[in-house]
């Protein structure tokens, strides 16, 4: 037997196994094809593509079947926001209202204003600084400015700034709640587009505390309470807080606060 | 040439028990430990990989004993076999995805790597290297299947009750699951002294 009948007929039997196993697997597949819901398939179309998983699902087409079949909100896609929502409720029949857009606030103004206890050398993250005794700043409430939330962020919409404090770039941001999740010390809140005034510290420590730490801690000390008319601030714990229900966005505590840790937006 | 004949019963016990796959030969370790984290689905890629393990031994024969040997081609046994037992995964997955949804999710990646899984492979590469006929070709695929599931079903008990004791962080997830193979193994191995082969 000489090489060319071995190559021969090693291609033959190859090829020819090849051919049969091919062809059975074409009939197989053509015999147990399993139907997707067209449904499905349009509204995975509409959503952004990006599978970011705000939505709580394994990516977008996961979110369009449950949608479709497991009864999720039409407006679980925050990256695709009222538009999508009310497209997705086009394709299933249904009626979406508008809801106002929330973006995510930072609720410190210490960064560069609030002391560092010691330098710390290592991971850039807020939570392995946390490990080091609750951070490095002086103020265990605050921002440590490390940037977590940075990184997290799929868009791009957060950096730091020059005062070591998260700024919030609103163009980009689509309100997935990514980086509110992700912040160990819930520094970053949903904050409604119409509520215009906040309070932009959470430390409950005593006056004298914050003002040993930070330029621009809250102290406590109820002026914005006596100046507001409308009886929407009070402080609780050393640590004024607004109700917005209340909130006429006059802006008299703003003006009123020594700290200047009221922000109107 | 066949050096001992044996009976078909020495044939499961050995492909079962004694020469273990996943525990004594070490073959097939990638399903064995990224599927045994929930019963429900090392019992549903078990049942695959026995209904591919048979399948396999079945038309590997046919072709080892019909097509290569007679023209003396017995050198393209592996990449025959490989393309054979690639296609019966695939098939295998057609039927999962139409039939039972619920457990194609579960078993995710998994169920493709059996076309990798070199218990498969090991299977009809032993029938061939022990020169089985047809019949002992199946019972040793079957009893290769019934040793793997024994001993997912074992592991995945194991895991899922582990799983709920508190373990050093060091130790959690894999190389808790290798400790317990280890052990697993050291029981399996004592089949060698109890029944003489």
């Amino acid at each position: 037997m000489n090489l060319t009948t071995i190559l021969i007929q090693s291609m033959a039997t190859l090829g020819g196994l090849g051919l049969a196993i091919g062809i059975m697997l074409i009939v197989a597949s053509k015999k147990f094809k399993v139907d997707v819901n067209p449904l499905v398939e349009e509204v995975t179309e509409i959503l952004p593509g990006i599978n970011c998983g705000a939505c709580g699902y394994a990516g977008c087409a996961d979110f369009a079947e449950h949608v479709v079949e497991d009864n999720a909100p039409l407006t679980g896609c925050p990256v695709g926001g009222f538009d999508v929502a009310k497209e997705i409720g086009g394709i299933l029949g249904q009626e979406v209202s508008d809801a106002e857009a929330e973006y995510p606030y930072v609720r410190c103004n210490g960064g560069i204003h609030c002391i560092d206890r010691f330098n710390y050398e290592g991971i850039e993250d807020c939570k392995a600084v946390m490990m080091l005794s609750e951070g490095e700043k002086g103020c265990n409430y605050g921002c440590m400015g490390r940037g977590t939330c940075v990184r997290v962020c799929p868009f791009d919409a957060i950096h730091i700034g020059d005062d070591r404090l998260p700024k919030i770039n609103k163009n980009l941001c689509t309100s997935c709640g990514i980086c509110i999740a992700s912040c160990p010390n819930d520094i970053l809140v949903f904050a409604k587009q119409s509520e215009k005034v906040h309070v932009v510290c959470m430390s409950h420590d005593k006056g004298k505390t914050v003002k040993a730490v930070c330029e621009n801690g809250c102290i406590g000390c109820k002026l914005c309470e006596k100046a507001c008319p409308v009886d929407a601030v009070h402080v609780t714990k050393f640590l004024a807080e607004i109700d917005q229900e209340k909130c006429i966005s006059c802006g008299k505590c703003v003006e009123k606060c020594p700290q200047g840790c009221i922000e109107m937006r | 040439m066949k050096l001992v004949e044996k009976a078909l019963f020495a044939i499961f016990l050995e492909g079962a028990f004694i020469k273990n796959f996943l525990i004594i030969q070490f073959l097939g370790l990638c399903s064995f430990l990224g599927v045994t984290k929930d019963t429900k689905g090392a019992a549903g890629m078990s049942g695959a990989v026995i209904f591919v393990m048979t399948m396999a031994s079945i038309i590997s024969y046919g072709i080892y004993t019909f097509i290569l040997d007679p023209l003396g081609l017995t050198f393209l046994r592996l990449i025959s076999f490989i393309v054979v037992i690639a296609s019966l995964v695939q098939l295998v997955e057609f039927v999962v995805r139409k039939n039972i949804p619920s457990l194609y999710r579960s078993l995710g990646i998994y169920l493709p790597l059996i076309t990798t899984n070199c218990a498969v492979l090991g299977v009809v590469l032993l029938n061939v290297m022990n020169e089985y006929s047809f019949l002992e070709s199946i019972v040793f695929g079957i009893s290769a299947g019934i040793g793997y599931t024994i001993v997912m079903v074992m592991m995945s008990s194991i895991r899922e009750r582990t799983s709920l004791v508190p373990v050093p962080a060091a130790m959690k997830g894999l190389p808790q699951a290798f400790i317990i193979a280890a052990f697993l193994s050291m029981a399996f191995i004592n089949y060698f002294k109890v029944i003489p082969i």
